[in-house]
């Protein structure tokens, strides 16, 4: 049984008993597209360089109702981030949203299944803004996300209001006794002048492979302020594709950073729709990768209306064996006069195994716009490791101070100062035990 | 306290010295100057242990110890401090930071307990007073957006703190108004003792007006063509370096 095949008479069975409840067309289209699209293979020029056919070459515990899980909030104990006592946290196991596990401290957070949004108060609002992400995102692992969309949740952060703790997120897959395919989807509403802190995590328990295809589709209106952290830091076993796509729909502030630590395979798809005029977004991007782990961060910042500003920084560390790959898209829309957009990649190698393919690649349709962008694959600077050397400090340390000072810009743009310190320690620790 | 015999080096298959034999004293204070392209700096980089430099033959003894065979932070642990003529930016690491974990290194290769932060501070502040230099500086990334004046008052504010027992200058008035050359030389006077010593590697004399040589050499494709008293520098200074090069042209003819 090909891959297609073996979901298709996953779907089948589910999608009669589940009822759709309410998605049940949106499920039946997405699960057509994905029947027609398939798994990308490396023809696909967005999937050129991360191969991930065979990783559904395995078999997965999977439909979503089949699920049984013991994760317990001790289990999360030993994973929660630090800050978490001042933050709601919310949890997902193996895709699903977690009532019982997660903890609400924000009243003016409103928390809710996505399915029940779409029945009542939020009909208009889910109608309108669910699967926003597939006007940039078309390949068949997005598809097959949507085509079993169950257990989802509706954030909302209601007008004015200034969510004052950080929203923990994170994502469990519960892989102790069996392989997982895990689909976590939330959909997430800012209001007009609210402000929000999202950080993100991903924890597989047990040894199990685990596959996390996730999709989080976010919208932000007028005067809001949005901070999206995305920390990715699981086992060599698992693996991940992980769309994250922000639509600025008034005059508005994103800034997102994202931490790529550890993970078999992780594809993060990050799009921005510049919406309204004077939107600002800013995307930065840290990953450290050892052993023979496989990060691909692809980005689109769509410029739709008129003067924008997006400002994007990724840096890249890659040691031992690890594998690359950076895309950086720019889109800029007929109307878009104005806009401001500026994309740096940088990459420094440690070793000789090492690869990067990195690739800006811009599309200007206006012609009162101002757009750079620069990439860069290299050593160690040998300059500033002499230098520090001549002042007696040994070749170990001041390689990890230059990679300290080298990450360090990007790190400054975590807010939440918990958060911040966590990532630090996690980059100290490794380049003092693994980078030799 | 430094001894150099007959030492040939080069860098990328281009040969630079031919030949240098030198001996430094503890309490002496010696120049080397020379045309551009005569190897001063190759000579400079050579004893801080820059690996882009291959040494082809000859010895460097420097307190009783094979230099050659140290590695460049070794060699600062033994008393050796090259201040760069062109110092490294690297942002994102604080100045202070990088100058804490350099001085307990080395006092780590030296046999002595780490500083905790009260010494290290108090330490930091005397030596700040002696070089001039502000605490505002110290707390940037090191050397980012210096000007040329700062950068070089921050290498000797960094002998200062490591205290050598070699200092070797490379240049360091190069860029520098006579101000700054008057800060950077009293800071250096100011290290100065009988046990250590100083080379200063110059194109021009006027640095040696401030920081006075006991001995002067000159350097010519390669080797020492000439040494003599500071007054020496004020005759190259009157007549440029032409006449070295063709007293040194004629000894090649012969």
């Amino acid at each position: 049984m090909n891959t297609i095949e073996y979901f298709k008479e996953r779907f089948d069975q589910w999608q009669p008993v589940s009822g759709g409840n309410g998605f049940g067309t949106i499920r039946q289209e997405a699960f057509d597209a994905f029947s027609r699209l398939g798994i990308p293979g490396s023809k696909n020029e967005e999937w050129k360089y991360t191969r991930v056919a065979g990783l559904f070459n395995k078999e997965y515990q999977f439909p979503p109702d089949s699920f049984t899980t013991s994760v317990t909030a001790k289990d999360l104990d030993g994973f929660r981030l630090p800050g978490a006592a001042a933050a709601n946290e919310l949890v997902f196991v193996n895709g699903f949203f977690s009532f019982p596990l997660s903890v609400i401290r924000s009243s003016d957070l409103t928390i809710l299944p996505l399915e029940d949004a779409a029945k009542n108060d939020f009909k208009e609002l889910v109608a309108k803004e669910f699967g926003d992400s597939s006007k940039y995102i078309k390949d068949g692992i997005h598809a097959l996300n949507t085509a079993f969309v169950h257990g989802a949740v509706f954030i909302h952060i209601k007008k004015g209001q200034v969510v004052e703790h950080p929203v923990y997120i994170y994502n469990i897959t519960d892989a102790r006794s069996a392989n997982i395919l895990a689909q976590p989807r939330s959909l997430i509403h800012v209001n007009e002048n609210a402000h929000v802190q999202l950080v993100e995590t991903y924890i597989t328990l047990g040894t199990n492979q685990s596959f996390t295809n996730q999709v989080m589709e976010v919208t932000v209106e007028k005067d809001a302020r949005l901070e999206y952290y995305k920390i990715q830091n699981d086992g060599d076993h698992t693996n991940q594709v992980s769309t994250t796509h922000i639509r600025q729909t008034g005059k508005s502030y994103v800034h997102t950073v994202t931490i790529s630590l550890n993970g078999g395979l992780v594809r993060n798809n990050l799009t921005l729709a510049l919406d309204a005029r004077y939107c600002e977004a800013h995307l930065y991007g840290l990953y450290f990768q050892t052993g023979q782990s496989h990060i691909d961060n692809h980005t689109v910042v769509d410029n739709i209306k008129p003067n924008c500003l997006s400002n994007e920084l990724y840096k890249g560390i890659m040691n031992d064996r690890s594998t690359g790959v950076f895309n950086g898209k720019i889109f800029v829309q007929p109307q878009a006069q104005k806009t401001n957009a500026y994309q740096s990649n940088k990459n420094v190698l440690l070793s000789d195994n090492a690869s990067v393919n990195t690739k800006p690649q811009l599309e200007i349709f206006a012609d009162d716009v101002k757009c750079t962008h620069g990439c860069t694959v290299g050593r160690l600077n040998e300059e500033g490791l002499f230098y520090l050397q001549s002042r007696g400090i040994s070749e170990k340390t001041a390689r990890n101070l230059l990679l300290r000072a080298y990450a360090s810009d990007i790190l400054e743009h975590i807010q939440p100062a918990p958060i911040r310190s966590y990532v630090e320690h996690l980059i100290v620790e490794r380049l003092e035990t693994d980078i030799s | 306290m430094l001894s150099i015999q007959n030492l040939h080096a080069g860098i990328e298959g281009k040969k630079i010295l031919n030949g240098i034999n030198l001996d430094i004293k503890p309490g002496e204070v010696h120049a080397i100057m020379g045309p551009n392209g005569s190897g001063k700096s190759t000579l400079a980089n050579v004893l801080a242990g820059r690996a882009d430099y291959e040494v082809l033959h000859g010895t460097v003894e420097f307190l009783g110890k094979d230099l050659l065979e140290l590695s460049p932070e070794k060699r600062a642990g033994e008393g050796l401090f090259l201040a760069f003529q062109y110092p490294v930016e690297i942002p994102g690491l604080s100045t202070v930071n990088f100058i804490k974990t350099a001085v307990n290194e080395v006092r780590k290769y030296r046999g002595l307990g780490s500083l905790d932060s009260v010494a290290f501070l108090k330490l930091m502040k005397e030596k700040m007073a002696l070089m001039n230099i502000e605490q505002s500086l110290l707390s940037r990334s090191l050397n980012e957006g210096f000007s040329g004046g700062e950068k070089k008052r921050n290498e000797v504010f960094q002998m200062a703190m490591l205290e050598p027992r070699l200092a070797i200058l490379d240049e360091t008035d190069s860029g520098l108004d006579i101000d700054a050359i008057r800060i950077v030389s009293n800071g250096v006077n100011k290290l100065r003792n009988k046990d250590n010593a100083v080379l200063v590697v110059t194109h021009y004399q006027r640095l040696l007006d401030y920081i006075v040589p006991d001995f002067v050499h000159v350097l010519y494709n390669g080797r020492i063509v000439r040494s003599g008293g500071k007054e020496l520098a004020l005759e190259l200074e009157e007549r440029g370096y032409d006449f070295i090069k063709n007293e040194s042209q004629e000894v090649e003819t012969v």
